[in-house]
């Protein structure tokens, strides 16, 4: 059987698609078994177990981020329910992050253009 | 097996190419250093520079390290000259390595068209002798490989970096030096690296120039994450750092080292390419041509880089090998690049495969073979404003 999704490490909680794959294919991976809801592209990354928002994503092995929500068996992870622990991902058409507050001592502009 | 040699230089390292640099030494003279190179067409004749006006140390050091790099036979300065590179340290130091090296001032030769005419009849007059230049026996111990990511997606962690990883231990176990870099992308494997450091000192000092990466980043409000790693599928700066991680194999660490540090022996090594310091002059690498320029000034003879979206650059003074690891991206854009190792995961090759294919292509490139950037005639090179401290005494222990 050909491999569609792959998983990386024994203890990954999300497998890999190894080829873009259609909505309604039935995938085995990492013990388990499910079909696919929606198509995803070629490096997609796919649950192996219902997952809680707050849990770790796990891939290679070690923590890739905490998810901001709620993910089924089969449900596809990316940008719009993980967070990396680390740095805020930015992605092209998304706004740049607002400029973090001044730390205690940091000196303010002179001139701040008006609204 | 292939027989390397390389072109004897005096500092006792070889070269594994013999080109002609011409080093512009701020933007003013970009163009008349750019118009001496156009008639030598696709014969070894490079473009590298600094395009700021003001004086800084570690430009100076990069470049005088570009300037007298084992694949360096030759060097034509030009200069505007009012600008404050210390033009005349520079060759001094380029004479002092037995190199032919001239200095062109535009503002005392006539301008640009006396300028053009000076450095194209000097380039003529060095050019034949590097070209018939004797080759000599070189060892694979003599050879510092550089390895880079860009344009990563979710299939360079998966394919190109752990080939490469593959293709690192194998050449670091023959001798050579093999050096990875991108601290930045790094977040996240500081703990895997610490472990793998031959002394509790150097992994202290890995764990401190990874955190000092996350530091710089943070300030600068954006990770080394450009928005098409998230079209390529990779959602987190860690979950990009763990791919990137492969490329470093899966031998010990043997030292950290800063741009313009050549390895002192072989092994695996680290490169922080992060400045020192309060955070100034903004992204610590503002693009892939500017780590790959610190790979070079840090001696790597060749750059193995891989890439999933689709990188098409090479470089200036070392050829870059480009390690596909995206089978759709290969099927695009084939002809730019030496390594298919998207194929893995059609299943119709293994990983082990692609890395000795990396293992064999770096040697045949050292060998003179030409690399497909390098046949497009790419020779992509950036250096910006940037400042190290030196590296400290445990960052090379003695083996």
């Amino acid at each position: 059987m050909k491999l569609d999704v792959l998983q990386i490490h024994p203890d990954d909680n999300v497998g890999v698609a190894v080829r873009p794959l259609r909505a309604g294919t039935r995938v085995a991976c990492g013990g388990t078994a499910f079909d696919l809801a929606q198509d995803v592209r070629l490096g997609a990354k796919l649950a192996l177990r219902p997952l809680r928002a707050g849990e770790c994503v796990v891939k290679y092995g070690e923590p890739i981020g905490t998810l901001t929500a709620d993910v089924p068996l089969g449900g596809y992870v990316h940008t719009h329910n993980l967070e990396s622990d680390y740095l805020r991902t930015w992605a092209r058409g998304e706004l740049l992050p607002a400029p973090a507050p001044p730390t205690a001592g940091a000196r303010r502009p002179a001139y701040r253009p008006p609204r | 097996m292939t027989d390397l040699t390389g072109y004897p230089r005096s500092d006792g390292r070889k070269g594994i190419r013999n080109v002609v640099a011409v080093a512009y030494l701020v933007e003013c003279a970009h163009h008349v250093a750019r118009e001496i190179t156009v008639p030598f067409g696709d014969r070894a004749v490079h473009l590298v520079g600094f395009p700021g006006c003001y004086p800084n140390a570690y430009a100076h050091r990069i470049l005088e390290a570009v300037c007298t790099h084992p694949n360096v036979g030759a060097v034509l300065l030009v200069s505007l000259g009012c600008e404050s590179f210390a033009r005349g340290r520079l060759a001094q130091a380029i004479a002092a390595s037995g190199r032919p090296v001239e200095t062109l001032v535009i503002q005392e030769r006539g301008g640009t068209r006396a300028t053009v005419a000076e450095g194209r009849s000097w380039v003529a007059s060095v050019l034949p002798a590097l070209e018939s230049a004797e080759r000599v026996p070189m060892g694979i111990d003599e050879l510092v490989v550089g390895t880079i990511c860009g344009g990563s997606d979710a299939t360079s962690g998966l394919t190109a970096n752990p080939a490469i990883g593959l293709a690192f231990d194998r050449l670091a176990a023959e001798g050579a030096a093999c050096i990875f870099e991108e601290t930045g992308e790094l977040i996240g494997c500081e703990a895997m690296l610490a472990r793998r450091s031959v002394t509790r000192e150097l992994a202290a000092e890995v764990v401190a120039c990874v955190e000092k990466a996350r530091r710089w980043y943070d300030a600068m409000g954006h990770g080394s994450f450009a928005s098409g790693n998230a079209e390529g599928e990779l959602t987190t700066q860690e979950e990009k750092s763990l791919g990137a991680y492969a490329k470093s194999g899966s031998g010990p660490l043997h030292g950290l080292i800063k741009p313009g540090d050549v390895p002192p022996r072989g092994g695996l090594y680290l490169l922080d390419v992060v400045p020192d310091g309060e955070v100034k002059w903004g992204f610590p690498n503002i693009v892939d041509n500017a780590e790959i320029g610190e790979l070079i000034a840090c001696g790597s003879h060749v750059i193995l880089f891989a890439t999933g979206r689709g990188s098409v650059v090479g470089s200036a003074i070392s050829p870059v090998v480009k390690v596909c690891g995206n089978p759709e991206t290969y099927a695009r854009l084939a002809d730019d690049m030496d390594v298919n190792a998207g194929a893995v995961l059609s299943g119709t090759v293994d990983l082990a495969a692609v890395g000795e294919q990396i293992h064999r292509l770096t040697l045949e490139v050292a060998a003179g073979a030409k690399t497909r950037s390098e046949d497009l005639g790419h020779r992509e090179f950036i250096l910006t404003y940037k400042s190290f401290e030196p590296i400290g005494p445990a960052c090379l222990p003695v083996r």
